[in-house]
């Protein structure tokens, strides 16, 4: 339970080698496509730490809802429920928000943020109680519902903005512009980030701090652990603490896509921005704990930031930077492998 | 399908195993066992639990390799024998615990292993045309895990036979069925082995009626050893059972040469009250059927109850409803609050291994805490159990993985026990420890009941049993009674004789 030095450097030697592979592979594949590999590189970086502007709107920004679905993918996996449909849950709580904010719009009031947050909270919760209950109920492999939801949750989507919650010019597939009452409020002045961030930091924060001290967090884990050893010698109710862990993964995904649309697009789109996928990786680079998916999450949030600036200035395309993404993705999935394997 | 010629005017046996060896570590499986299989007969290998009937069936399909002795197939000595090669020699062998894909069809579990191109339509035309010629008739097209028990089996015999076998081994076949559906199988493989001259069946059984009912020869193994061999008709049910139980002195030095201090046991008549007490209790197991039928009895402060059971009889619902773990069906149970479980699996159901000591002792009470956990003072908790109970661990901070069984054992036993529960329930106290962490237990045990304790116990190991228990219950076929603590009647009344 302590962290000794043993404890602090193992992750970071593991995350310097990753990265040090990941590098050699983005390098590797830059100059195969006959890109100079410096140009690119200089403006990844740049893109991603060359500014004040670039990291805190670039990066922090797309850090905050990679650091909120990544923590509800690390809640759900501590608990041993495989939730690979994070991407599903920021969609439902996202288009709640938005519609909580269509139908309360009229109303100016101090509670109407915090309200709209709540209504993607709750959609995000109920999204992943669907496969909660499907798989108390029917047995259902979450891993198969969960990824199902994901798309159904996009299609959702696509049929709120082309129907009630379309613009009234109905000429976009997309919502209203949110009211400026309705936005969060900047949380550095002339920067695009906003006060999302302050709840991903509190949150896993939290998160940290319940896992490790309290009663219920001890229980999620031991439910994780040995749900069998759970159940027989601690007396667990297994089922309500998987549906509670499967429910608070689903809400934090959901306040991911209502933190999402209430600061960063303030409108609804017909399109899944990706975070939850990312979220799994980066859950699993930071080991399932919450104080490391934030570090995770910038990590993944530079990544993406610097792979537009070199999209944009040295004409390489994103999709090499999907592909870094995915080589990472895969050497911690190997990673975890191997040390599962050595111990 | 009848290639059999070959082995048709010879009079060697159909299986033979000559001086078998096998030890695991220090525990001797089989030592020494001979054993001939005659062509056109059914032999029964009878045993206790562990006597190392199913070891010795596990060499001859080749699933076990052997220290000592080889074998004869058919009168062919064979040599590096693999199930391939056991299952190419005509051997089948229907494991206790089946081996089928239950997703799978009876038609594509059948082809699972062969070679060549598979179309399911050929594959279910022969499957139910073996069925008609051999009597085992089964849908080829349905699902294995929606079909009964005793269809699962017919399944297993019929992948053997449609793999040419023409000697099975059947590893307690009857344990899993229903009266009518035993005697039938029972007829079936009489049949069987008098269908063809090269035809034998070895029926590995506990149960001493089916073995006289349906066998030609008989062979005991007792602790790994061959106790008895010859024709059935030259045995009774009690000739029988002396030989399964061995001679009685010998639970007595058993425990003088184990247990450093044998103390004697409690005269366990109206000074305690009653802590555990059952009133014609019924329980099912997870599918809904009764495994114990209409049990009455109790457990008092300071006695250790034992209980005595063949595999499967009910012992473990019926423990795991006094544990509080199971609901009853009908009856009446009385207990506390606070009982005490060791579970018989200590790796699947009592330990997170990959978890501190720490976070291992505050799982006894994960169910029903609040709040914040207090960790500083549970992890001085648990070092000053580790101390106290003499369990071998570098520290509370170490993951239980890194102990080995016996401590484990004492840890989890250790934390049952902690806070002095009035009663405990303990499934298999030792299994799978050596003689020194046996002791240990069994000290701990008998401290606990001197403490005050009620304590029951169940152990697939009658020594066990008798060397532990104030008093023995015998449960057989979900029927439960008390027998006296003597070890020819508790291993009589563990078979359903009287």
């Amino acid at each position: 339970m302590n962290a000794s030095a043993h404890h602090v450097t193992g992750p970071l030697l593991r995350v310097a080698a990753l990265l040090a592979i990941t590098l050699a592979v983005l390098i590797t594949l830059l100059v195969a496509s006959g890109f100079d590999a410096s140009v690119a590189l200089q403006a990844m970086v740049r893109g991603a730490f060359g500014s004040w502007y670039a990291i805190t709107s670039a990066t922090l920004v797309r850090a905050v809802p990679l650091a909120l679905t990544g923590l509800a993918v690390a809640i759900a996996f501590r608990a041993g429920l495989l939730n690979i449909g994070a991407e599903g849950q920021l969609l439902a709580g996202a288009a709640a928000a938005t519609a909580a904010a269509s139908v309360l719009g009229a109303t100016p009031s101090a509670l109407l943020l915090p309200l709209v947050l709540l209504a993607g909270v709750a959609s995000g919760a109920g999204w992943a109680g669907i496969a909660s209950w499907l798989r108390q109920r029917f047995g259902v492999l979450e891993v198969i519902s969960t990824i199902m939801l994901n798309f159904v949750a996009l299609y959702v989507v696509g049929w709120l903005v082309r129907g009630p919650l379309q613009e009234p010019s109905k000429f976009y597939p997309q919502s209203l512009p949110l009211a400026k009452s309705l936005q969060l409020p900047a949380l550095l002045e002339g920067t695009r980030l906003h006060v999302g961030a302050l709840f991903a930091v509190v949150l896993a924060a939290v998160a940290w701090w319940w896992l490790r001290d309290t009663a219920g967090g001890f229980r999620l884990r031991a439910v994780g652990m040995n749900a069998s050893a759970a159940a027989v010698s601690g007396r667990i109710n297994v089922a309500r603490v998987s549906m509670y862990a499967f429910l608070a993964s689903g809400a934090l995904a959901g306040l991911a896509g209502a933190v999402e649309v209430t600061g960063v697009t303030y409108a609804l789109y017909d399109q899944s921005p990706g975070y939850g996928y990312t979220a799994i990786a980066v859950a699993l680079l930071a080991r399932l704990n919450p104080l490391g998916v934030l570090a995770s999450a910038v990590l993944f949030g530079a990544l993406q930031a610097g792979g537009n600036a070199m999209q944009r200035d040295a004409g390489v395309p994103v999709a090499l930077v999907n592909v870094v993404e995915a080589v990472l993705i895969l050497l911690v999935i190997a990673g975890e492998r191997w040390r599962g394997s050595v111990r | 399908m009848t290639n059999v010629s070959d082995a048709l005017h010879t009079s060697s046996p159909a299986l033979a195993l000559h001086g078998i060896s096998k030890s695991y570590g220090n525990v001797i499986a089989l030592h020494n066992v001979t054993m001939h299989v005659q062509p056109g007969t059914v032999h029964a290998l009878l045993g206790e639990n562990g006597a190392g009937k199913t070891t010795l069936m596990r060499v001859a399909f080749g699933l076990v390799a052997s220290d000592a002795g080889f074998m004869e197939i058919a009168g062919a000595r064979v040599s590096e024998h693999t199930p391939a090669r056991a299952i190419a020699r005509g051997l089948g062998m229907v494991h206790q615990h089946f081996s089928l894909v239950t997703a799978m069809t009876v038609t594509e579990n059948i082809a699972l292993g062969q070679h060549g191109v598979f179309t399911p339509a050929h594959v279910a035309e022969q499957i139910r045309t073996l069925g008609e010629r051999t009597g085992l008739p089964i849908n080829p097209n349905a699902r294995v895990s929606d079909l009964p028990v005793s269809a699962q089996q017919r399944c297993e015999i019929v992948k053997a036979l449609a793999r040419n076998a023409r000697v099975l081994i059947l590893d307690e076949p009857t344990a899993v069925l229903a009266p009518d559906e035993a005697q039938a199988l029972l007829r079936w493989v009489r049949a069987f082995a008098a269908e063809h001259p090269s035809h034998a069946v070895v029926l590995i059984t506990h149960k001493l009626r089916d073995a006289l009912a349906v066998a030609d020869d008989v062979t005991v193994l007792r602790r790994g050893q061959c106790v008895a061999s010859g024709v059935a008709s030259s045995f009774t049910e009690a000739s029988l059972a002396n030989a399964m139980l061995g001679p009685t002195e010998r639970s007595a030095s058993v425990e003088a040469e184990v247990l450093p201090s044998v103390r004697p046991h409690t005269d366990s008549v109206g000074a305690h009250h009653v802590v555990l007490q059952a009133d014609d209790v019924t329980v099912h197991d997870d599918r809904g059927v009764a495994r114990v039928h209409s049990a009455s009895f109790n457990v008092r402060a300071g006695e250790i109850v034992g209980l005595a059971a063949v595999e499967g009889s009910g012992q473990t619902e019926l423990l795991r409803a006094m544990a509080g773990l199971r609901d009853v069906a009908s009856g009446r149970l009385h207990r506390p609050t606070d009982v005490g479980f060791v579970p018989e699996d200590r790796h699947h159901d009592a330990l997170l291994l990959d978890a501190s000591l720490t976070e291992n002792y505050a799982l006894r009470d994960a169910g029903s805490r609040h709040g914040r956990v207090p960790w500083r003072e549970l992890a001085e908790r648990t070092a000053a159990v580790l101390s106290q109970r003499d369990v071998r661990a570098s520290g509370p901070e170490v993951n239980a993985r890194t102990l080995s069984g016996g401590n484990q054992q004492k840890f989890v036993l250790a934390r049952a026990l902690d806070d002095a529960p009035p009663a405990l329930v303990i499934e298999n106290p030792t299994r799978g420890l050596d003689f020194r962490a046996t002791a240990h237990v069994h000290d701990a045990l008998r401290d606990a009941r001197d403490a005050g304790l009620a304590i029951l116990f169940y152990s697939s190991d009658l020594d066990e049993v008798l060397a532990l228990a104030d008093r023995v219950l015998v449960l057989h076929h979900g029927v439960l009674r008390q027998v006296p603590r003597e070890r020819e009647v508790v291993g009589r009344a563990m078979l359903g004789l009287t």
